[in-house]
């Protein structure tokens, strides 16, 4: 399913961060990092923040597996339920449900999302993970660190760090999902001023 | 931007297939939550949610309190024994005294039909409706549903029979109007009296058991009140039981994996016999845990997007 | 205030005498003295009704006036005024206030209290029974002595059928019309609205036509068997009308009326409304196919006459469950509108027939004095305007009671002047 996905509402594109290529080396030096610090991966759990975060996940450990000879075992978390700003967002965002497929009791647990930005999103997913048992100890994992954090969290594994500007939003593309593999940094459009005839009342 | 579009649930007779399709994918997500080793989480911490309840039911009631908890919302129970209802408190002066608190939400059951649409024109929290009078009792019929669902794997083009005091039945009425819009089949089947006026204009009726489960993916058996008998509808329990209980027989004449719904609670060896009530068709127990996520569902969908505004 | 009024330039429709034409109508010392082609005013004061339709003044023979006993509702004072300014230049106030009107001191007690305070003329209608209990007759010479035109136990049914065979004997004594609310009470148990479909989905027990059809089979071969005069009360069905229709052809003293509300509204309302209790009324709004049958019994004449069952309800017993609220709506202040816009305007009956059905009709069936502009007739005269825009505005009614399902609607004609007695009660 190969296709250009069209750039959200409000938004065209400024200029693309990575190619299909260079995610995919990111994403083997993140696995690579984690294996190092991690050398047991049935000691690791890897869990996926919904949506993106999970496909990316799964990668992530398809590709522990090839660097350490197995696999760590994947969730997924939809922080829906446990959101601080769910006026912020609209009216009942879509569910797809939490899923750890075993005890994360003693476990290290690396949280694996898109996008780190304001931080609210991985502390959401802190609180429902902590709901979950007690972990030994929690990392989190991203593509792209763009900066403007509120709260004080912060990414053990990296992708790619980048300024951005308030305006700009940064969408990481997949395949699984979006039909190619691309990270992406877009801009609002801006509306252009009113003119003067477009004042006249009808 | 999707959601669930309405401030009340007061019915299902209003709602779109694609919104009551909506409640129950929304319970099924919700439903894992109660398997959790923490069976809580913080969605609707800071909302208070009122169970006024002028009809006993310790079934529905509790129900609604579990699921307001898991999902942290303050919960406050009234029952009418102990409430102002006794000393003569009008529906309306009670609530308005309930909203004077600011709950976001007022779950209500009552015996007259329409209550809560009269307490959602006068009052401002959300509205619930828990069963008034012989209308409709709308989580009832969404937690049947998502237990057939969850057995048949569809609703779409089952066939269910719906039997026992129609008249009188809210759950029917409930049931009748979800199965319908949800592209079930549904066929009615009680003694004539207990026939509602212009029903067959929704639904095949008959007076047969027999022809009803005939084939039947699912049977609901409603509960038959005695005072019904003192009204007249039919002259005993015994020719009831006889000319209209599901027997082990007649569920034969059904599916093999027909599923057995009944609201409860059983009046055995009038509605339905004893060896059936306690057969393996009876989903009862996953009925109630339905219950729960389906009214967690309901709470969530009305309170738990807020207010709405653009994303900050 | 002058004794002598001339109403100049109006097109005068009386069909009592058969007129239909551009006249003047010269009121003096409390009657009409004459209807010509340009009058002159000999001293007259002028009133300028040029544009207007000049009527005998309309009656509202069934109205609820709650005096006495439920003044919180309702006064003969305010009620009045109501009629008033709904165009009715007299009313016939039912018996069912507390204490009944079932005894000759409790009519002068109204008609004392009308003499005081009264906007338009009030007359009392008896009780049939002992406090409308059904089972002893009132003293119905009395009752039309004290000034009782009529007997009627409105609000309940005569449940026995050996009750209304004795009243309708009795009551030709005084040359009495028994007037009944048709319901069979034990197929209406427990009813809030009519039994159909819509009840069904609504969840609310229902009071089929047929219940109030065995009432007025019953009445009409009672009257024939009597030879009494029976007037079946705000007729809904269509069955009803049928039962009214073949006693008349018998030559039955037989008479029905009907209410605007069943003319004009159906059961799928109180859905629509969702359970709003100003949809609430005994008996019900019908179905359709009833409604039909009561038009048709309008334009055919089984239908005599139009009446309101004005029953203003306090705000308490009206803002509550369906189920529990006060039966009744309001009618006085909307009527004469919902007449001329929704049956005359709307072609189901012509103005002249309109006119007989609130005027002509009403005085001709009770025996009342008016309903004619004939001279030597009270001076009673409804002056409409055909053109006047007329919103429904609940809030300004001059009645305390503000149940009413027409609150919004906008509708074209309604009255411009009610004169009672030769004098201006209302104009607009």
């Amino acid at each position: 399913m190969k296709g250009s996905t069209s750039a959200p509402a409000g938004y065209r594109e400024r200029h693309e961060l990575m190619d299909a290529a260079r995610l995919s080396r990111a994403l083997s030096r993140m696995a690579h990092e984690i294996t190092e610090r991690h050398p047991d991966p049935t000691a690791t759990v890897l869990v996926g923040v919904e949506t993106r975060g999970v496909p990316l996940a799964r990668r992530l450990a398809r590709l522990v597996k090839e660097a350490s000879g197995s696999a760590p075992r994947v969730g997924s978390l939809d922080i829906t339920l446990y959101r601080d700003d769910l006026t912020a967002i609209g009216p009942n965002p879509v569910m797809k449900g939490t899923d750890i497929p075993l005890s994360i009791d003693g476990r290290v647990v690396v949280l694996v999302d898109d996008v780190l930005y304001t931080g609210r999103t991985i502390r959401a997913a802190l609180g429902e993970l902590l709901d979950f048992g007690r972990p030994s100890r929690i990392e989190l994992a991203v593509v792209v660190d763009r900066g403007h954090r509120e709260l004080p969290i912060h990414a053990d594994y990296v992708g790619k760090s980048v300024t951005t500007t308030r305006d700009e939003t940064v969408q990481v593309l997949l395949k699984e999902q979006d039909g190619e593999d691309r990270v992406v940094v877009y801009e609002k459009v801006r509306a252009k001023a009113p003119s003067a005839s477009a004042k006249r009342p009808r | 931007m999707s959601g669930f579009p309405h401030r009340h649930l007061l019915g299902i007779e209003p709602l779109e297939p694609a919104e009551i399709q909506l409640i129950l994918d929304t319970a099924e997500t919700l439903r894992e939550v109660l398997d959790r080793p923490i069976k809580k989480v913080p969605t609707l911490r800071g909302k208070t949610v009122i169970n006024l309840f002028y009809e006993n039911s310790t079934r529905t009631r509790s129900s609604f309190e579990v699921a307001e908890r898991v999902l942290s919302a303050d919960s406050l129970s009234i029952a009418t024994a102990t409430s102002s209802a006794q000393k003569g408190e009008t529906l309306l002066d009670t609530a308005k005294n309930l909203e004077a608190m600011n709950p976001d939400m007022i779950i209500l059951r009552h015996a007259a039909s329409g209550a809560p649409h009269f307490l959602a024109r006068h009052c401002r929290p959300s509205i619930v409706n828990a069963g008034d009078g012989a209308h409709e009792h709308p989580t009832q019929a969404l937690l049947d549903a998502l237990t057939l669902r969850q057995k048949k794997g569809r609703i779409k083009g089952l066939r269910v029979a719906i039997v026992g005091d129609i008249l009188h039945s809210r759950v029917a009425r409930s049931n009748l109007w979800l199965l319908t819009k949800m592209g079930a089949d549904v066929v009615l089947c009680a003694p004539p009296t207990l026939i509602p006026p212009g029903i067959e204009a929704m639904a095949p009726v008959t007076y047969s058991i027999d022809e009803a489960v005939e084939g039947a993916d699912a049977i609901m058996m409603l509960r038959i009140q005695r005072e019904r008998m003192a009204g007249g509808f039919f002259p005993s329990t015994r020719e009831f039981h006889i000319r209209f209980g599901l027997t082990e027989a007649r569920v034969k004449r059904a599916k093999k994996d027909v599923v057995i719904l009944h609201p409860g609670p059983m009046n055995r060896g009038v509605e339905i016999a004893s060896e059936v009530a306690d057969g393996p068709y009876s989903v009862i127990l996953d009925q109630v845990t339905n219950g729960v996520a389906v009214r967690m569902a309901v709470l969530y969908l009305l309170l738990g997007g807020g207010s709405g505004e653009a994303a900050a | 205030m002058s004794n002598r009024l001339l109403l100049k330039g109006g097109r005068v429709v009386d069909p009592s005498q058969g007129i239909d034409d551009d006249l003047d109508v010269l009121l003096e010392d409390g009657r009409v003295t004459e209807v010509v082609a340009r009058a002159k005013p000999r001293g007259a004061e002028i009133v300028d009704v040029s544009g207007r339709i000049v009527c005998p003044g309309f009656i509202d023979i069934h109205v609820h006036l709650r005096e006495p006993g439920r003044e919180d509702k309702e006064t003969i004072v305010t009620g009045t005024r109501a009629a008033a300014a709904g165009g009715f230049t007299a009313v016939c106030a039912m018996p069912n206030t507390d204490p009944v009107n079932d005894r000759a001191e409790v009519t002068r007690a109204i008609l004392e209290r009308a003499r005081e305070g009264a906007a338009v003329r009030v007359y009392p209608i008896g009780a049939i029974s002992r406090g409308s209990k059904g089972e002893e007759l009132a003293e119905y010479g009395d009752l039309r002595e004290a000034g009782c035109v009529a007997v009627s136990d409105d609000g309940r049914p005569v449940a026995s059928a050996r009750m209304m065979r004795r009243a309708l004997e009795y009551a030709r004594a005084f040359d009495l019309t028994v007037i009944d609310h048709c319901e069979e009470p034990s197929l209406a148990e427990g009813a809030s609205m009519n039994e159909s479909a819509v009840s069904t989905i609504l969840g609310l027990r229902g009071n089929p036509p047929a219940g109030e059809a065995i009432m007025v089979e019953r009445d009409v071969l009672l009257a024939e068997l009597t030879r009494g005069k029976v007037h079946i009360a705000h007729i809904s069905a269509a069955a009803s009308v049928d039962a009214v229709r073949r006693g008349k052809a018998r030559g039955v003293r037989v008479t029905a009326e009907a209410t605007p509300h069943h003319l004009l509204l159906i059961d799928e309302l109180v859905r629509t409304s969702s359970y709003d209790t100003s949809t609430k009324m005994n008996p019900p709004l019908r179905g359709e196919a009833d409604r039909r049958g009561v038009l048709e019994g309008l334009r055919d004449g089984t239908i005599d006459c139009i009446a309101t069952d004005h029953a203003p309800h306090s705000v308490d017993d009206k803002k509550v469950e369906f189920d529990h609220a006060a039966f009744g709506i309001v009618g006085l202040e909307t009527a004469v509108s919902l007449c001329l816009d929704r049956l005359v305007a709307a072609g189901v009956v012509d103005l002249t027939r309109a006119v007989a059905l609130l005027s002509t009709n009403p005085a001709r069936l009770l025996a009342l004095p008016g309903g004619t502009l004939a001279p030597g007739s009270p001076a009673d005269v409804t002056v409409l305007d055909l053109g006047r825009r007329v919103k429904v505005t609940p809030e300004k009614f001059e009645s305390k009671g503000r149940n009413t399902p027409f609150g919004g609607w906008i509708l074209k004609g309604g009255p411009s002047m009610t004169i009672v007695g030769g004098r201006v009660a209302w104009s607009a």
